[in-house]
């Protein structure tokens, strides 16, 4: 005689298969888990996250002509504070901020701003306005440092034409990181400029429409609507080229010749940080600039987030 | 009415004024060094200059060829972009579906262990990077450059954003029918982060075509020298000769020059995208 199992069984052997079900499910879940993320985490462990730990210790080992290295404390640390070049360098990277972020960031939100109006031809100025930033540092520089040339570069024959002596831009020590600075803001507006027309787009219609309503002017609308709801990206944009501006190498590298006069004064702490490292094969020394370059950009960063609370609006 | 047409239609003179007085700063560099390497050297350093050359002087792009192997370090750039942008996008875009679609043990710390190398200033990879090179006895070989360069904390960030706005009913019916995890990402989630994928494929091919500074340190042959790095050393030889300087450089940027015009809206949306979100 067949026995019909009670419905209390029946419930007990569903609910056994169910759960060992969801284990062998769970188990398979983590293996392919697991499996999946290897590569990059093992790739990241190996060329990233050990590599700030090896930086940190060799920041404090001075290195010798073979690779071979000892360990020296402090010393590299101390001798930072008497070393005027590093001071220098961190001058030269901190004038190169002050001009190329606001300013940067001020005229990528005038172009956005005006390519977000009904106009003709838009995606043609949008196309027009990226092109640098699809292109190599290393040309940008070249082709700058010529319309820069102080005798046949074309800068300076239009000011001649105003009758105006063009000075040497990129040798002048006094000028040259200026230069710099113009052909950085030039090369980063497209960037910044998407990022802020997406943003932009990103508004709803419905505040200016109210704007409308109200009657209230564009240079208003501008400062009361557009730009606190824009701020976020702003935020954004102003932490990302800070972090960028920081570490301002390609084109010092590049317009300024190793034995040019102008090096002093545009040298910047990533230069400064090369040059110990691969040149004169000072790497302890180089570690520390490396580890110091690190600490200043996470206060930095800090401080912005902090500060953030006070002109940043989220909705 | 009659005023505030006028009005508009000042204003919209204005922003147009603007605007092209913007575009011809962004376009007149590029402008100048095609004219430039077209003339001849006393043509370049003509005062006043000389706007149009009176002879194209195509063979600068030859003599470009013949002062470097030009053509080998066009390769090498291309093979470590196509390498390092493939090898992202793959590498990337699994540990990015198993961070977002998948619950682990130890999946949170993972990721935020992942994230912290975006808040490392590079430099600071830099030294025992170069000693891991130094080691493998990997120095001037192209793998120098591409292998660090397929693991990358920002592009899981990015497609691990894409891969969680996508709905769970998908994997669950694919579940059902007995597929395993990585035929689900295979076939269901990466046809729908295509958009991710063409983000950072774009911004992975522009960071490793354009980069100076890695290439430059572990690739100091000819053999395996990248575009970047011959302009710098075409500009230590030849520090005067505008023209060949200029020749060099736009051959250069014109790979990149002409993907953009091409595929210039997934460029333009591309960059707003591993921007914006």
């Amino acid at each position: 005689m067949k026995q019909i199992p009670l419905q209390a069984e029946v419930k007990a052997t569903k609910k056994l298969t169910v759960s060992s079900l969801t284990k062998t499910r769970k188990r398979s879940d983590y293996f392919w888990a697991y499996l999946m993320i290897a590569p990059t985490m093992l790739g990241l462990f190996i060329f990233y996250l050990w590599p700030i730990i090896q930086t940190f210790y060799f920041s404090f080992t001075e290195w010798g002509a073979f690779g071979q290295y000892e360990w020296t404390g402090l010393d590299n640390y101390k001798r930072m504070l008497e070393d005027t070049n590093l001071l220098q360098s961190f001058k030269n990277t901190g004038i190169y901020i002050i001009f190329t972020v606001p300013i940067g960031i001020f005229l990528s939100i005038l172009v956005a701003v005006l390519l977000n109006q009904k106009i003709k031809g838009k995606s043609v100025y949008r196309t027009l306005y990226f092109l640098p930033v699809i292109t190599m540092p290393a040309a940008i520089a070249m082709v700058w440092k010529w319309l820069f040339n102080a005798d046949y570069g074309l800068l300076n024959y239009l000011l001649s034409l105003i009758g105006i002596k063009g000075p040497h831009w990129v040798s002048d020590p006094k000028i040259a990181l200026y230069s710099i600075i113009v052909v950085a803001i030039w090369s980063g507006i497209g960037y910044n400029m998407v990022i802020f027309l997406s943003g932009l787009q990103g508004i709803p219609k419905m505040y200016y429409e109210a704007a409308e309503i109200d009657g209230a002017g564009s240079i208003k609308v501008f400062f009361k609507i557009t730009l606190p709801l824009l701020s976020p990206v702003i935020f954004f944009v102003s932490i990302m080229s800070l972090i960028g501006a920081f570490q301002v190498f390609d084109l010092i590298f590049m317009m300024i010749g190793k034995s040019s006069t102008a090096l002093e004064s545009t040298q910047s702490i990533v230069y400064l940080f090369y040059q110990h490292a691969f040149v004169l094969n000072d790497k302890g020394y180089a570690a520390a600039i490396a580890v110091l370059l690190l600490i200043v950009i996470l206060i930095i960063t800090a401080i912005q987030m902090v500060l953030q609370k006070k002109w940043v609006h989220y909705d | 009415m009659e005023r505030t047409r006028q009005l508009v239609t000042s204003k919209t003179f204005l922003i147009h004024f603007i605007l092209i007085l913007g575009s011809v700063a962004m376009v007149l560099p590029f402008l100048w060094m095609i004219l430039t390497s077209l003339k001849t050297y006393t043509e370049s350093i003509h005062v006043p200059p000389v706007i149009i050359p009176k002879d194209l002087q195509w063979g600068n792009y030859k003599e470009v060829f013949g002062l470097l192997p030009f053509f080998k370090f066009m390769f090498n750039t291309f093979i470590i972009t196509v390498a390092r942008t493939a090898g992202q996008l793959f590498l990337c875009s699994l540990a990015a579906y198993a961070f977002a679609r998948i619950e682990f043990p130890g999946r949170n710390i993972l990721f935020m262990l992942a994230l912290s190398v975006l808040m490392v200033p590079g430099q600071v990879f830099l030294l025992p990077q170069y000693m891991i090179m130094v080691k493998l006895g990997w120095l001037n070989t192209l793998q120098a450059v591409i292998v660090p360069g397929i693991f990358s904390a920002f592009g899981t960030f990015l497609l691990r954003q894409f891969f969680m706005g996508l709905p769970k009913e998908l994997e669950e019916a694919a579940r059902l029918d007995g597929c395993n995890h990585f035929q689900i990402y295979w076939r269901i989630m990466l046809p729908l982060a295509k958009p991710g994928l063409i983000a950072l494929g774009i911004f992975t091919t522009l960071w490793s075509w354009n980069e100076l500074m890695w290439p430059m340190i572990v690739n100091s042959s000819p053999e395996s020298m990248t575009l970047s790095v011959g302009l710098s050393s075409l500009q230590g030889q030849y520090l005067t000769n505008y023209p060949i300087l200029m020749a060099g450089s736009f051959l250069a940027i014109l790979p990149m020059l002409i993907l953009f015009i091409i595929l210039q809206k997934q460029f333009i949306e591309g960059i707003a995208v591993t921007g914006g979100k």
